[in-house]
């Protein structure tokens, strides 16, 4: 072969091959191929373990997010936050390089504990860990130990860390750790026999909806019950602009949060996302532990009042009444405009649940439940809900399955919508279908985050926002004869 | 039309800048000031006034992310036509996963790949490492994915220290698929910043690309290649028709839009023209010594720079060229100075201050000078020494230029010189728009852009005037 038969050209691909796999990718052909996948995973709508941590650290008073690891960890968390809150997310790393790896990373961890406590005065600091420490086994107990033994912070400055492994769970996951740590730091020997605070503590989970965290104080504002949030990140991600600027806008008072072992009772309405934590509570805390699913649509919500109406005996108010009746009145108007279309879902498991649960209500489809990262739990819990429900029939579970898996399923059998977050919406291009961003993140809209969208506000906010769509399409699709006044 | 920028700035002198720099230490522990203070510093008016490229001080809150970000979201990332595999833990690529803004052309998951591929380990693959898995992605991604012209394999943290060998597992790969596969050993914790992530990218590009294609057509002397420019918001597309508009065939992008053949036929070009020098000057030198290939710094940013960089490109051709750059001058400055004369009344002496990566801290200062602002303070993430030297040229005397900041030394800073605009990033955003100082992200041009060339410019001209002008600003101090 002479040198010259050797050299290979550039070349363009074939329009007609790009039209060809164009249609191949959307075949039952393709779609089986690609649900063979072993090793190779697609557009998954789940992150990893640490980003749940910061942002259980960001749910508490004066306290700084602390990464142990890479530092492009900690400026890939922080991100994220900022662009989905469009609001400043003040983290911390060690910034551990090669030399970490062999020494391990503790000196890297003295020296930024030192620094960030002496530059940015944190009542607390969450320590959670990437990679890199995971991988090469550092000790984190004999780690902050040792910084407390040689005074680089005082001896009862609280540091809960956690270990959060990002190849194991996701985000969601990571949340529940750091959150289990940071109340097992802040609760210890506070714990007092007879001594009860007559307080709820409420346990949101992993959840970037401001807007929620606002509804649930709302709502127990309306029952009079006094509460603690564990945690409330409310503050923190929607905090006012109005010329100073405050590292630590808000968060659950580390008083109240030490205090919460004494409470009343503690409910978790996050089950999956606050599984670890709450186990523990229910071994270690004073008064009544119960757990709720996230309170999506009208059903989880009465759920919800009549729980609290248990547990501090109180009726349920008035306000709320009228409240659920004038959500039941805005789903029976709309009702029209969502009856029997079929909807593509995924996201997080106890977002998930609610979003099944609300589509059944309103006689919708839920199709297609995709979750990256859930057990079977979940799954026997969605579908549970499937069961119970006429419009259940036909829809099915798709766990450990990634957003390129709803590709193929959107185009093989099609949906009217998705509900997700932001990273469906190539998807949903590809199948012309109206994608709500009720999950997270959401990078591409303005203030999702501040519209609630649980209890009777939530379930009236998100049928507003799809009812609308579907009757928006249309609208814009129609021929000029169907265009018309009323709809 | 022609601005230098201002170099002298009322009220800023050196001791007035070592004063603020010195006030913003005071909280540090002693061990953080000693390692800070060298990369603080007044301008000096040339050479690198700061040291650079050091580790970061633990726990400042930097702002730099690291070698993958560099690999992942800047070299490789946007090469349009191929499959790039975050292989390690699924976070990594999900963080990176379109967050970088590099605009492609073609059909998603058929010809274009701008999606999130990922091994998402899992503990049994730190336990038993990932090659068998590696391998086993590899075919699946070329089988669901047969158009794409090549797979890049970026590592993640664990690979590297659970010590796989993906250059072997690559190696293999390559030849059984019959396309490149290019193991890129882009751990985070490498090095010091992103700064590694696109020297090692560079370095792959060197190793497994660079002159294994040629351009089917006859060359010609107008062949050039357009490096480090990534289409944030579709620069390339502004840059590559005003290129070709001075008569100049633009025969490879990197990696913006880029197409791997393309760049593996960059060898036979005949300049290559550098927008971005840190991420890619190491290319344009490997070039320059094997292939003899002469490379030029340019700077579209304005039409000031715009038209100085049109004239040094043309020095390099022949009297069309340099009449077609006369031409396209002629025939943009008054539509420039328009652009101007709209938003420069509202501008005038308006100060800016900038943290940003790469070429901006520089590059911007002239356009913000064409809009008759001044750029008080500017620094870099990840910079080296010779981007130091390129910027105190740019800058007015004596103003405070800063390697690495902490979140601190920025809000220190900030609001000592009371900037009219802030031009950094989406970590800095929120902090100094609660301060109530108005905002641009400047890796980003925060969603909009081109900022690139003449098509650029009216759009930056157009956010600045937002941002700055921007009547929410009245309303932040309450009336009660």
């Amino acid at each position: 072969m002479t040198a010259e038969a050797a050299v290979k050209y550039v070349t363009e691909i074939p329009e007609e091959e790009v039209k060809r796999v164009s249609a191949w990718i959307n075949t039952e052909e393709y779609k089986e191929k690609n649900f063979a996948r072993q090793a190779l995973v697609i557009n998954p709508p789940h992150a990893c373990q640490p980003l749940g941590a910061e942002l259980a650290a960001h749910g508490f008073e004066g306290t700084l997010p602390f990464v142990h690891g890479s530092q492009g960890c900690a400026s890939y968390y922080r991100s994220t936050f900022n662009r989905h809150f469009r609001e400043p997310a003040p983290a911390v790393s060690d910034s551990m390089t090669e030399d970490g790896a062999v020494f391990g990373g503790q000196n890297n961890l003295h020296e930024a504990l030192e620094n960030a406590y002496t530059i940015y005065k944190p009542k607390m600091m969450a320590v959670f860990t990437s990679c890199m420490p995971e991988v090469i086994g550092d000790d984190l107990t004999a780690f902050i130990k040792n910084a407390r033994n040689k005074g680089i912070v005082p001896q009862d400055y609280p540091l809960p860390y956690a270990n959060t492994p990002s190849f194991n769970g996701s985000h969601v996951h990571g949340y529940d750790s750091m959150l289990l740590s940071i109340l097992q730091t802040l609760t210890e020997d506070r714990k007092v026999e007879g001594r009860c605070t007559g307080k709820l503590n409420l346990i949101p989970g992993f959840d970037c909806n401001t807007g929620n965290y606002r509804e649930y104080k709302r709502i127990l504002k309306e029952f009079g019950i006094p509460y603690t949030l564990l945690a409330d990140i409310s503050e923190t991600f929607d905090s006012p602009l109005d010329g100073t600027y405050r590292p630590y806008p808000g968060g659950t008072k580390l008083e109240d949060a030490a205090d919460s072992i004494n409470g009343k009772a503690t409910l978790t309405v996050a089950p999956f996302a606050s599984a670890k934590t709450f186990s523990w509570i229910k071994d270690n805390y004073s008064g009544i532990h119960a757990s709720l699913p996230t309170p999506f649509g009208v059903a989880k919500t009465d759920a919800l009042l009549l729980k609290l109406s248990e547990l501090f005996g109180k009726p349920v108010p008035e306000s709320l009444k009228a409240e659920r009746g004038n959500a039941v009145d805005a789903m029976t108007d709309a009702h029209q405009y969502i009856h029997g279309k079929k909807f593509a879902l995924y996201g997080d498991p106890d977002y998930l649940l609610g979003y099944v649960s609300f589509l059944l209500e309103m006689g919708a489809r839920p199709h297609h439940i995709l979750c990256s990262k859930g057990t079977k739990k979940v799954e026997k819990e969605i579908q549970a809900l499937l069961d119970a429900s006429p419009d259940g029939k036909g829809c099915k579970i798709y766990m450990g399955k990634d957003l390129w898996h709803m590709r193929s399923l959107l185009m093989t059998d099609p949906v009217d919508a998705m509900i997700g977050d932001t990273h469906g919406k190539f998807a949903a291009r590809d199948a012309k279908i109206p994608l709500f961003r009720f999950g997270f993140p959401v990078f591409d809209r303005v203030n999702l985050h501040r519209a609630p969208l649980i209890g009777y506000q939530g379930a009236i906010n998100m049928l507003t926002t799809i009812c609308n769509k579907f009757i928006e399409v249309r609208d814009e699709t129609c021929d000029d004869r169907h265009f018309e006044m009323m709809r | 039309m022609s601005e230098a920028p201002v170099k002298k700035v009322a009220g800023i002198t050196k001791e007035s800048t070592q004063a603020m720099i010195d006030h913003a230490m005071e909280i540090y522990p002693d061990k953080a000031k000693k390692k800070r203070a060298p990369h603080l510093a007044p301008n000096e008016g040339e050479g690198a006034c700061v040291k650079s490229n050091r580790k970061t001080v633990p726990g400042i809150m930097s702002a730099r992310g690291c070698a993958y970000a560099g690999a992942k979201g800047v070299v490789w990332g946007p090469i349009r036509d191929m499959v790039h595999v975050s292989h390690g833990p699924v976070g990594c690529g999900w963080y990176s996963w379109g967050t970088r803004r590099n605009l492609v052309t073609g059909v998603n998951g058929v010809s274009q790949f701008a999606m999130q591929f990922t091994s998402d380990f899992q503990e049994k693959d730190i336990v038993y490492g990932g090659d068998k898995k590696l391998k086993t992605l590899l075919n699946e991604a070329h089988e669901l994915f047969p158009l794409a012209k090549g797979i890049s394999v970026l590592s993640e943290c664990p690979v590297g220290l659970i010590g796989d060998d993906i250059n072997s597992v690559a190696k293999i790969a390559s030849e059984e698929l019959q396309i490149p596969v290019i193991p890129c050993n882009c751990e985070g914790f490498r090095g010091v910043s992103q700064s590694l992530g696109h020297h090692i990218s560079n370095d792959t590009i060197r190793d497994h690309i660079i002159g294994t294609r040629e351009f089917a057509e006859p060359e010609s002397p107008y062949d050039i290649a357009l490096i480090g420019d990534y289409n944030i918001g579709g620069d390339v597309w502004s840059v590559k028709p005003l290129l070709e508009e001075i008569g100049l065939n633009v025969k490879a992008v990197w990696t913006g839009d880029g197409e791997l053949e393309k760049i593996a036929a960059t060898h036979k070009v005949k300049l290559n023209l550098i927008h971005c020098y840190r991420s890619m000057n190491y290319m344009c030198r490997v070039m320059e010594e094997k292939y003899g290939i002469p490379w030029l710094e340019f700077n579209f940013f304005g039409p000031t720079k715009i038209r100085e960089s049109l004239r040094k490109i043309a020095e390099y051709f022949d009297d069309t060229i340099k009449e077609k750059v006369e031409a396209a001058i002629a025939k943009y400055d008054p539509i420039m100075q328009a652009v101007i004369d709209e938003y420069r009344p509202r501008l005038e002496g308006k100060k800016v201050m900038l943290y940003v990566g790469g070429l901006r801290p520089r590059h911007t200062v002239n356009a913000y000078a064409d809009l008759g602002m001044v750029v008080v303070g500017s620094g870099y993430e990840f910079a080296h020494g010779d981007d130091y030297e390129r910027t105190s040229v740019e800058m007015p005397e004596a103003t405070v230029i800063y390697d690495d900041a902490s979140e601190h030394e920025l809000e220190q800073f900030v609001d000592e010189l009371r900037p009219d605009l802030v031009g950094s990033g989406i970590k800095e955003k929120y902090l100094f728009q609660k301060m109530g100082i108005p905002f641009r992200q400047m890796h980003s041009w925060d969603y909009s852009g081109p900022y690139h060339a003449y098509n650029g410019f009216p759009i930056f001209a157009r956010d600045v005037d937002m941002a700055v002008n921007s009547p929410t600003w009245k309303l932040v101090k309450a009336p009660f």
